[in-house]
């Protein structure tokens, strides 16, 4: 078994002393994260990752980095469940689905049964898509060794595609949203013919938009105000958890092995396919209350309903990380964020990172099993701790958590124009939010917009300009069409329901 | 949702129309500079506006589509977007947070940050000078700490870092 080798390899790498303060402290830092309102995944891994330019550059540095960054994804997935069944808020979307058990389980007085379930549970959906990473990662890598231009934009192409067509919401406000990602991403000295685009003779403009400052901007400042509208009061159930609840709790689970496995099944699915945890995290809540015995009690107060979302919501999450190692396509805002980092720090995301970086990949897969043990120790002897976060005044944590979006916008490149940007960038997505626009896709058109127009530009001049060079082959035809098929699921969705509606009339 | 204390300061109706006006002029501005720079087959492959004329047209042709919507919708025109209460309490955030910004410049990020975090606790949170003092000026001792002692990260400093000696 060469890749049981290799993860061994990976845990000598992780279990180096700093790395394993790393990791605690990425997993503390990330919790804390969660559980702030207008701090989250995305945006706390972009603000903390200017921090980690100076650490990167010493030898075996990245791999450091990543551990520190990816150990905030991990706390900051741990810490949204914190908020969802204690204050009924959740501190993240794919956290929505968690408060519908979870915080009547609390108001019964048992947020002690529903912390451990939801921790639990979040760790097994974890360590389930971490194992299928390591034994698919090597493979798909190996498989997308053979691709060219046109497999890689056919790549991109059926991420943005599946966007579209398995967001559920509004297509042409996911279409506008992610165009003008691309549009903003190509801003800016065009990388290939050197030519200014889109800058209209502002200097500032050349260096293009940064999309650090956009996450920083659109997930931070752009929550804040939303939250702000919302009221400031937060009234939470109290956190009490002892050894005895957690034990009694853990009696309890295996009961829903059933519930558990499918629904790290649907999320180790719904991860790769970008779109992402959120989806996951309701459509195995929705299986859940379908297939279990007590499915009319779920909305009450249900362990079983806590456990099926926070279990795909953790194996989305993380299975995210699958495509974004393997094909440099991330499957999430916040690997995007990671996938940036990797970017910035030097190293090329995709199929020769395995081949080129091997411990720089195995030391971060290591770190997903240790980082996921490390979370949930520290989240079950901690919960009190950082339940006291949410009960600190909104106007005393509101400008801090300001003070650092501005900090980590001006650290990105030294710049005040950033700061500004991160302003705009705020007002942007707070009225995004409000009207239904998904900001998921604009970030991720963002990261990989110059990379798939460097692809779609390759590939279509290798071929004179005939777009044909996409269905050239089995390989780049059956990608394209699976992308076209996802970019127009929703038509087609709504012309079999037409066609049973006729049938059934 | 509506009444005479909380009246709606502009209708879903109204903000869907005017973000997606914005966004088609956007999608005009990309599609007009694409055409300026070429966007068709050069010499030597595509030109620079090949790919972004698209992305401009994509942006143009969906903010259209969500303009009719709005256009059409009579029921969006009833919902309120936000109300003047809700702007009230986002302008009491949103103007402190732009002159934040703009005075970094002048007097430095630490200096700024202060004073930003106890206006808003003395805005906002009501509270007395003798907590305000102490927690604004603490945050700010401690981001400088952090970013400055601990992890090297300069950040724009004014005349009082210059008075103290700490450039």
């Amino acid at each position: 078994m060469e890749e049981i080798n290799a993860l061994l390899g990976g845990f000598a790498v992780a279990l180096s002393p700093l790395n394993l303060l790393l990791m605690f402290v990425g997993v503390i830092l990330g919790i804390i994260i969660g559980v702030l309102p207008g701090l989250g995944g995305a945006n706390g891994v972009a603000i903390l990752l200017p921090l980690t330019f100076s650490m990167a550059q010493q030898p075996g540095g990245t791999t450091s980095a990543i551990i520190l960054l990816s150990c905030i994804y991990w706390g900051a997935l741990f810490g949204g469940a914190i908020t969802s069944v204690l204050f009924n808020i959740p501190g993240e979307p794919w956290s929505v689905a968690t408060t519908f058990d979870g915080h009547p389980l609390a108001q019964k007085g048992r947020a002690g049964a529903a912390l451990t379930a939801a921790f639990t549970s979040s760790f097994v959906g974890a360590l389930i898509a971490v194992i299928m990473i390591t034994f698919l990662s090597p493979v798909v890598a190996g498989f997308a060794l053979k691709f060219g231009p046109p497999e890689f934009f056919a790549v991109y192409l059926l991420t943005f595609c599946a966007f579209v067509g398995m967001s559920g919401g509004n297509a042409a406000k996911t279409v506008a949203s992610m165009m003008i990602g691309f549009a903003l991403a190509a801003v800016g000295l065009d990388s290939v013919t050197g030519t200014l685009r889109l800058t209209f003779g502002f200097t500032s403009l050349l260096k293009g938009f940064d999309f650090l400052i956009a996450v920083i901007g659109l997930f931070g400042i752009g929550e804040i105000l939303e939250t702000l509208e919302e009221g400031l009061a937060f009234k939470g159930a109290s956190a009490k958890i002892n050894m005895k609840v957690v034990l009694e709790t853990w009696k309890e689970l295996p009961k829903y092995w059933a519930t558990s496995l499918r629904s790290a099944a649907v999320g180790c699915f719904m991860g790769i396919v970008p779109g992402g945890a959120t989806p996951a995290s309701f459509m195995s809540y929705g299986l859940a209350r379908r297939l279990s015995p007590d499915g009319k009690d779920f909305g009450s107060g249900k362990v079983e309903g806590v456990v099926a979302p926070e279990t795909a919501a953790h194996a989305a999450g993380t299975s995210a990380l699958l495509p974004m190692i393997t094909l440099g396509v991330p499957g999430s805002p916040t690997a995007a964020v990671l996938l940036g980092g990797l970017l910035i720090w030097g190293l090329q995301p995709g199929p020769l990172l395995f081949v080129e970086k091997p411990d720089f990949v195995w030391g971060l897969i290591a770190s997903m099993y240790l980082g996921n043990i490390a979370g949930l120790i520290v989240v079950l002897t901690c919960v009190p701790l950082f339940a006291a976060i949410l009960r600190i005044p909104f106007s005393i944590i509101a400008p801090v958590i300001i003070v650092i979006c501005a900090i980590g916008a001006y650290t990105v490149h030294n710049s005040m124009f950033d700061v500004y940007l991160m302003v705009i960038f705020g007002l942007i997505g707070y009225a995004f939010k409000k009207l239904g626009y998904p900001l998921a896709p604009m970030v991720l058109a963002l990261v990989l917009g110059d990379r798939a127009e460097e692809n779609f530009r390759n590939a279509i001049k290798g071929s004179q300009g005939d777009l044909g060079v996409f269905f050239s082959n089995g390989l780049v035809g059956g990608l394209t069409g699976v992308a076209l098929f996802l970019l127009f699921w929703p038509l087609i969705r709504t012309m079999l329901a037409g066609l049973k509606g006729n049938r059934a009339g | 949702m509506e009444n005479g204390t909380d009246r709606s300061a502009a209708s879903v109706r109204a903000a869907e129309i005017g973000v997606a006006a914005v966004i088609l002029l956007f999608g005009l501005v990309v599609v007009f500079d694409s055409y300026r720079l070429g966007a068709k087959w050069g010499d030597d492959g595509p030109q620079p506006g090949y790919f972004p004329l698209y992305v401009g047209l994509l942006i143009a042709a969906s903010s259209i589509v969500i303009l009719v919507r709005a256009l059409q919708s009579s029921a969006l025109a009833g919902e309120s977007f936000v109300s003047r209460e809700e702007l009230k309490k986002i302008l009491t955030v949103l103007v402190p947070t732009v002159v934040y910004v703009s005075l970094i410049v002048y007097l430095g990020f630490y200096l700024t940050s202060t004073l930003y975090i106890a206006y808003f606790m003395w805005q906002l949170g009501k509270y007395s000078w003798i907590k305000t003092v102490p927690v604004s000026v603490g945050v700010s001792v401690a981001f400088f700490l952090i970013f400055e002692v601990w992890f090297q990260v300069p950040l724009p400093k004014g005349p009082l870092e210059a008075a103290l000696g700490l450039n």
